[in-house]
C-alpha cells in the first residue's frame, strides 16, 4: 500500500506539473482527496475515483492542453492497468474461494481492456497498440504451449497408481527415471541428427572403403549370432561405432562438415547435460525447506508432514498409520531416556573396524577388476575358439557379480557400526557410490592400457601399410614409366587394418552396459517375482509363517536403484564419444525399464515399514549425478585432448590430436580475424590473468557466502534468545539466558535486593541446569527443564504478579531480581508496560 | 485448442486456467470427475453457471481422498457453507491449492485451516490432540497423547500462549523438509 502511495504521489506530481495553472487548483483538491482515499487501503477505490474523473479532466482540460494532460494521466493510468495485470497473474497464488476470485478476475480484465484501449492514444499509440496485441498473443502461445506440454508428459497413470499405493518416495524413482528419459531423447535427438543421419544419407555406402567392411578373414563369421552378440562382425562396422565413420572434411551436396559435427555433438552432450542438471538443482533447491536443524521441530514435523497424502490404497494407509505410530513411540521413548552412556571406546573400535574390512572390500574389488580385464587381454590374443562362454565375458560378469554381492556385503558390515538408519542409509550410499566409482574407473585404467597397446601396434602397421604402399607406387612408375599413378585396386576388405582402438573402447562399454541391464533384469525377476512366487505359494506347506518370517516380501529399493541409474547414465555419457549408437541404446532401455518396474513393484513388492530419506530435497540425487558427469567427461577430454586417433577408422583419421579438426576449420572455414582471435585468446599471457581472476572471485564468492551463514546463525540465536524471554516473560520466572545471568550479577544494584523468599531455591536448580545447557538450547534439554519447572511452579506458590505497569522505583516486588526488564523491550513488541 | 466440447464456454475455461494451476485439459478432466460422483445431481452442461452442491459424504469416496485421515477437515475448509458440500468452483480451488505446483505459501496457509478443528484460528492443544488421534488411530496411551501434543506446542509456539498462531505454524512448516511433497494430491 506504501509503494501505492507513494507512486500515486509521484504521479501526482507529474501531472500537476503539466497541467496549465487554471486547473490546478481542481487538481490540486482532486488529487488531495485521492490521497486520502487511497490511504484506506482499497485499491478498487482508487480505480473507481479514476473512474468518476476522468470525464471531468478530461473535460476541464482545455483543448490545446489536452495531449499534454493525457499524457499526465495516462503514466498514472498505465500504472494502473500494469497494477491490474499483476492481479490477474498472482490470483492463483492468493488463498480466496474461487468465486472471489472468479469475480475480480473479471473486473480486474474488464478494466484492463477499457483503459488498455484510451492509452492507446497520443503518441507512439501505434506501437503501444502493437505491443499490446503482441503480448497477448504471447500469453495465449505460452499457455497453448504448456497445455500441450503437459499433454506430452507420459506415463502420468502409473505413476500415479505407484504413488497410491507406496507413497511418495517409491515414486520418486519412477518421476527420476522419466526424467532420465526425456534427458536420453534429447541427447539421442542430437546425436542422430546431427551425426548418424548425415553419415548413413550423405556418407558413402557398406563397403565402398575399408573402413566400413568387414575384413575379408571375418567375413565368414560376420553373421553369427554368437559374433553378433559380442558387437564383432556386422555389428562392429556399422554406423553404432566410432569406426565407420569417414573423415571427410565435408560430404555430400550440403556440404555438411561430418567430423567437426562428430566432436561438437560429444562435447555438447556433456554441455547440454550440465545445464538441465543445474536447471533442476535450481529448482528443487526451494523445497528443501529453510534448513531447520534436525532436532529442532520433531513432534511438530511428525504430527503435521508426516502423513503422506498421496496415498490412496487401504494397505498402504494401514502401514502408513502403524509407521506413524512407532515412529512417535520412538520419540517419546527418546526423549523420556538420558543418552545411554556407552562404552565409547567399544564402539569406536567396531567403527574402525568395519571401515578397514569394508576398504579393503573396495581395494579387493577394484584389483579383481583390473586382473580380470588384463586376462582379457590376453584372451584376445588367444583364438577366439577355444575360449568359453565365461571367459569371453569375464569382465562384465564379474563387474556386476559386484556390484551385486557388495552392497548387502557392506549392509552386514555395516551393523556393528551401530548408526542411526538414516546416518547409516548416508554412510551406505557413500560406500556404495565408492565402489561403484572405483569399479569404473579400474575398468577404464584396464581400457586405456589396452589401448596404448594397440597404438604401439598400430604404428607397426601403418608403418609396413606405408612401406607396402610406396613399394607399389614405386613398383607402377618404374614399371610403367608414369608419375601419374592410379590408387592400387585392392578390394577394401583385404587392405590391411589397424587395430582401431576407439571402436574396442567402445565395444567394451556397449558390452558392459548390455550386460549390466541384463543382470538388473535378471535380479528383479529372480530376486523379486520368484521369490514372491515362493513366498505365496510355498506358504500353504511350511513349517513357518513365510510372509511374516524370513525371506517375505521384497521392499523396494529406492537409494539402490536409483544409484543404479545414475551409473547407468555416468557409462553412457563416457561411452557416446565412441559408440553413437549407446544414446539409442539407452533410450530403449529407460523405456523398457519403466514398463517393467511399474510392472515388478506392483507385483511383487510391499510398502516400506519405515521411510527414511536420504536427503532433505532430490537435490542429494542431483548432486550425485553432477559429480558423475564431471567424472565422465574427464576420460573423454583427456582422448580429445592426449591421445592421437587412429590413422584408418573414424572421423579423425590421419589427424594429430582430434581437436585438430576444429582448428583446420578455423583456419580454412572462418574468416582470418576469428582466427587471429582464437590464437590471441589461448595466448598463455591471456590465460593466466583469467584464471587467476577467477580463483579471486571464488575467494569472495567463498568469504561473502560465510558472512552470510554467520549472520544466519546470529539471527536464529536472536529469535531463540527473545523466544526464550517471551517465554520467561509470561511465567513469570527469572531468567535462563546466561548472558542476562552474568548482567544481573555485574549490577551494582543487586545488593541492595532483600534476600529472596523460600521460593528462590527451587529456581537456581533449574536454572542451573538449563543455564548449562545453554546458549543452544536442544528440546531435549527443555524438555527436563520445563518438567521441572512445572513441579517447582506447583509446589511453591508465584508470588510475582503479572507485570502491568511501569516498573517503579527499586522497591519493586520481592524476588524480582531482574533488572532491564527483558522480554517487552526487546523482540516481540507486545504491548508491555510502556517504558519511559 | 479447437476440441469441440460444451462443458464450459471458452471464457470459463480461461478464466479457470487464469484462476488455478490447472491446464484446460485438466479442469475438463476435473469436470468429469466431478460428475461421475453424482451424475443424476451435477449436470453436464455449466456454461450457465449452475449452482450445484455435492454433499460431503460423496466426496469423501474419491479414491484420492477415501484413505486420508483428514478427509473431512479438507472437504471442510475448502466448502463455502463450511459443512463440506463443494460446488464445483470450490472442487477446482481445493485441487489447485494441493497439486504439485502450488506454491509453499499457499499450502502453508491452507494446511493450518485443515488442521485447525474448531476454526478459531489456533490450533490449541485439542486440535493437536485430535490430529494426533487421528493419525495414530487411537495407538497411543492417552498419556503419550498428551506429553506429544505439549511437546509440539513448546517447540513450535513462539509467543507463548501454549497455542499456534498462524506465524508459528508458518516458522515451523517453512522448514520441514517432507511438507511440500507429502502435502500434495495428484488428480
Amino acid at each position: 500500500m506504501k509503494v501505492l502511495t507513494k507512486c500515486c504521489i509521484e504521479g501526482k506530481r507529474n501531472i500537476f506539473n503539466l497541467l496549465p495553472v487554471s486547473c490546478r487548483s481542481d487538481f490540486k483538491a482532486i488529487m488531495c482527496s485521492i490521497r486520502k482515499l487511497s490511504t484506506l487501503a482499497k485499491r478498487q477505490y482508487k480505480t473507481y475515483i479514476f473512474l468518476m474523473i476522468f470525464p471531468f479532466i478530461s473535460s476541464s482540460g482545455s483543448e490545446s492542453d489536452e495531449d499534454s494532460m493525457s499524457e499526465g494521466e495516462m503514466a498514472a493510468l498505465k500504472e494502473e492497468v500494469e497494477e491490474k495485470k499483476k492481479v490477474i497473474a498472482t490470483l492463483r497464488n492468493q488463498p480466496w474461494r474461487m468465486k472471489k476470485r472468479l469475480v475480480v478476475l473479471k473486473e480486474a480484465q474488464e478494466f484492463v481492456e477499457k483503459f488498455e484501449g484510451a492509452l492507446g492514444k497520443g503518441k507512439g499509440r501505434k506501437l503501444y497498440a502493437y505491443k499490446v496485441m503482441m503480448t497477448k498473443k504471447l500469453i495465449k502461445f505460452k499457455r497453448d504451449f504448456e497445455n500441450f506440454k503437459t499433454a506430452c508428459i507420459p506415463w502420468e497413470r502409473k505413476i500415479k497408481e505407484v504413488e497410491s499405493h507406496f507413497g511418495s518416495s517409491v515414486a520418486s524413482y519412477f518421476i527420476f527415471l522419466r526424467w532420465m528419459y526425456g534427458l536420453n531423447l534429447v541427447l539421442f535427438g542430437f546425436m542422430f541428427g546431427l551425426v548418424i543421419l548425415p553419415e548413413i544419407l550423405m556418407g558413402l555406402p557398406y563397403g565402398s572403403i575399408p573402413r566400413k567392411t568387414v575384413p575379408r578373414e571375418e567375413q565368414e563369421t560376420a553373421m553369427d549370432y554368437s559374433v553378433l552378440f559380442d558387437f564383432g562382425g556386422y555389428c562392429k562396422y556399422s554406423f553404432l561405432f566410432y569406426g565407420y565413420y569417414n573423415n571427410e572434411p565435408t560430404i555430400g551436396v550440403l556440404k555438411f562438415r561430418l567430423p567437426l559435427s562428430y566432436l561438437l555433438v560429444g562435447v555438447g552432450i556433456f554441455g547440454y547435460s550440465l545445464m538441465v542438471v543445474i536447471r533442476t538443482m535450481a529448482r528443487n533447491a526451494n523445497e528443501g525447506g529453510d534448513g531447520g536443524e534436525e532436532g529442532d521441530f520433531t513432534f511438530s514435523w511428525k504430527m503435521f508432514t508426516s502423513w503422506d497424502y498421496l496415498i490412496g490404497n487401504p494397505e498402504t494407509a494401514d502401514n502408513k498409520y502403524a509407521s506413524i505410530t512407532t515412529s512417535f513411540k520412538e520419540s517419546i521413548v527418546d526423549e523420556q531416556e538420558n543418552q545411554k552412556d556407552e562404552n565409547i571406546h567399544l564402539r569406536r573400535f567396531l567403527r574402525v573396524l568395519a571401515n578397514f574390512l569394508i576398504v579393503s572390500c573396495l581395494g579387493g574389488s577394484g584389483y579383481l577388476i583390473y586382473f580380470v580385464v588384463k586376462r582379457s587381454q590376453e584372451f584376445a590374443n588367444m583364438k577366439k575358439d577355444n575360449l568359453s562362454w565365461f571367459e569371453k565375458n569375464e569382465v562384465e560378469f564379474v563387474m556386476s557379480l559386484l556390484g551385486l554381492v557388495c552392497p548387502p556385503l557392506f549392509e552386514t558390515i555395516a551393523e556393528l557400526e551401530d548408526y542411526h538408519p538414516r546416518i547409516a542409509l548416508k554412510w551406505q550410499l557413500g560406500r556404495i557410490f565408492a565402489l561403484f566409482l572405483g569399479n569404473l574407473y579400474t575398468f577404464l585404467f584396464a581400457l586405456f592400457d589396452e589401448v596404448t597397446a594397440k597404438l604401439e601396434s598400430e604404428k607397426v602397421i601403418k608403418n609396413s601399410t606405408e612401406w607396402v604402399l610406396n613399394q607399389y607406387y614405386s613398383n607402377y612408375s618404374s614399371f610403367y614409366n608414369t608419375t601419374d599413378v592410379p590408387p592400387p585396386a585392392v578390394h577394401p576388405s583385404d587392405v590391411i587394418r589397424g587395430p582401431c582402438w576407439e571402436t574396442g573402447v567402445g565395444i567394451e562399454f556397449v558390452k558392459l552396459i548390455v550386460s549390466d541391464i541384463q543382470v538388473t533384469y535378471l535380479t528383479i525377476l529372480i530376486g523379486d517375482f520368484v521369490r514372491a512366487v515362493i513366498v505365496r505359494f510355498l506358504n500353504y506347506c511350511w513349517c513357518w509363517d513365510l510372509e511374516a518370517g524370513f525371506p517375505s516380501y521384497g521392499e523396494f529399493d529406492i537409494s539402490g536403484n536409483v544409484l543404479g541409474l545414475i551409473f547407468n547414465q555416468g557409462m553412457i555419457w563416457m561411452g557416446a564419444f565412441y559408440a553413437p549408437g549407446l544414446v539409442g541404446l539407452n533410450v530403449l532401455r529407460l523405456l523398457s525399464s519403466m514398463y517393467y518396474q511399474c510392472w515388478a513393484v506392483m507385483c511383487c513388492n510391499v510398502p516400506h515399514e519405515r521411510v527414511f530419506k536420504a536427503s532433505r530435497s532430490n537435490n542429494f540425487y542431483m548432486g550425485l549425478l553432477l559429480l558423475v558427469l564431471f567424472l565422465s567427461l574427464l576420460p573423454v577430454v583427456y582422448t580429445i585432448m592426449t591421445l592421437s586417433p587412429s590413422f584408418d577408422c573414424g572421423p579423425f583419421s590421419g589427424q594429430e590430436k582430434m581437436y585438430d579438426v576444429i582448428m583446420e576449420t578455423i583456419e580454412k572455414d572462418l574468416p582470418a580475424f576469428i582466427g587471429n582471435l582464437f590464437s590471441y585468446a589461448t595466448n598463455p599471457g591471456l590465460i593466466l590473468p583469467a584464471v587467476l581472476l577467477m580463483v579471486l572471485a571464488l575467494y569472495y564468492l567463498n568469504a561473502v557466502s560465510k558472512a552470510y551463514q554467520q549472520a544466519n546463525t546470529d539471527l536464529k540465536k536472536k529469535m531463540q534468545m527473545a523466544r526464550d524471554e517471551e517465554k520467561n516473560r509470561r511465567n513469570n520466572k527469572d531468567s535462563t539466558n546466561q548472558v542476562m545471568k552474568d548482567l544481573e550479577d555485574l549490577l551494582p544494584n543487586k545488593s541492595l535486593i532483600p534476600p529472596p523468599t523460600e521460593e528462590e531455591p527451587p529456581p537456581p536448580d533449574v536454572v542451573i541446569e538449563k543455564g548449562s545447557k545453554s546458549p543452544k538450547m536442544k528440546p531435549g534439554a527443555a524438555a527436563k527443564g520445563v518438567n521441572l519447572q512445572k513441579d517447582v511452579s506447583l509446589a511453591a506458590p508465584n508470588p510475582r504478579a503479572p507485570v502491568t505497569r511501569a516498573p517503579g522505583p527499586r522497591k519493586g516486588p520481592p524476588g524480582n531480581a531482574r533488572g532491564p526488564q527483558p522480554g517487552p523491550g526487546r523482540g516481540r513488541g507486545r504491548g508491555g508496560p510502556p517504558r519511559h | 485448442m479447437g476440441n469441440k466440447q460444451t462443458t464450459f464456454t471458452d471464457e470459463q475455461l480461461e478464466a479457470y486456467q487464469d484462476c488455478t494451476f490447472f491446464t484446460r485439459k485438466e479442469v475438463l478432466r476435473l469436470h468429469g470427475r466431478y460428475r461421475e460422483l453424482a451424475p443424476h445431481l451435477v449436470p453436464l452442461d455449466f456454461t450457465n453457471n449452475p449452482d450445484i452442491k455435492v454433499p460431503l459424504t460423496l466426496i469423501v469416496t474419491m479414491p484420492e481422498l477415501k484413505e486420508n485421515p483428514f478427509r473431512d477437515r479438507i472437504v471442510e475448509t475448502f466448502s463455502e457453507d463450511g459443512h463440506g458440500n463443494l460446488s464445483f468452483n470450490d472442487f477446482v480451488d481445493m485441487f489447485s491449492a494441493l497439486c504439485e505446483t502450488s506454491p509453499r505459501e499457499l499450502k502453508t496457509i491452507y494446511a493450518f485451516k485443515i488442521y485447525d478443528f474448531n476454526r478459531d484460528n489456533f490450533i490449541c492443544k485439542e486440535d493437536l490432540r485430535k490430529t494426533l488421534n487421528k493419525l495414530t488411530k487411537g495407538e497411543l496411551t492417552p498419556e503419550e497423547v498428551t506429553l506429544v501434543c505439549d511437546k509440539a506446542v513448546e517447540e513450535a509456539d513462539l509467543d507463548g500462549d501454549s497455542k499456534l498462531s498462524f506465524s508459528d505454524f508458518e516458522n515451523m512448516i517453512s522448514k520441514a523438509p517432507d511438507f511440500l511433497s507429502n502435502f500434495h494430491i495428484r488428480i
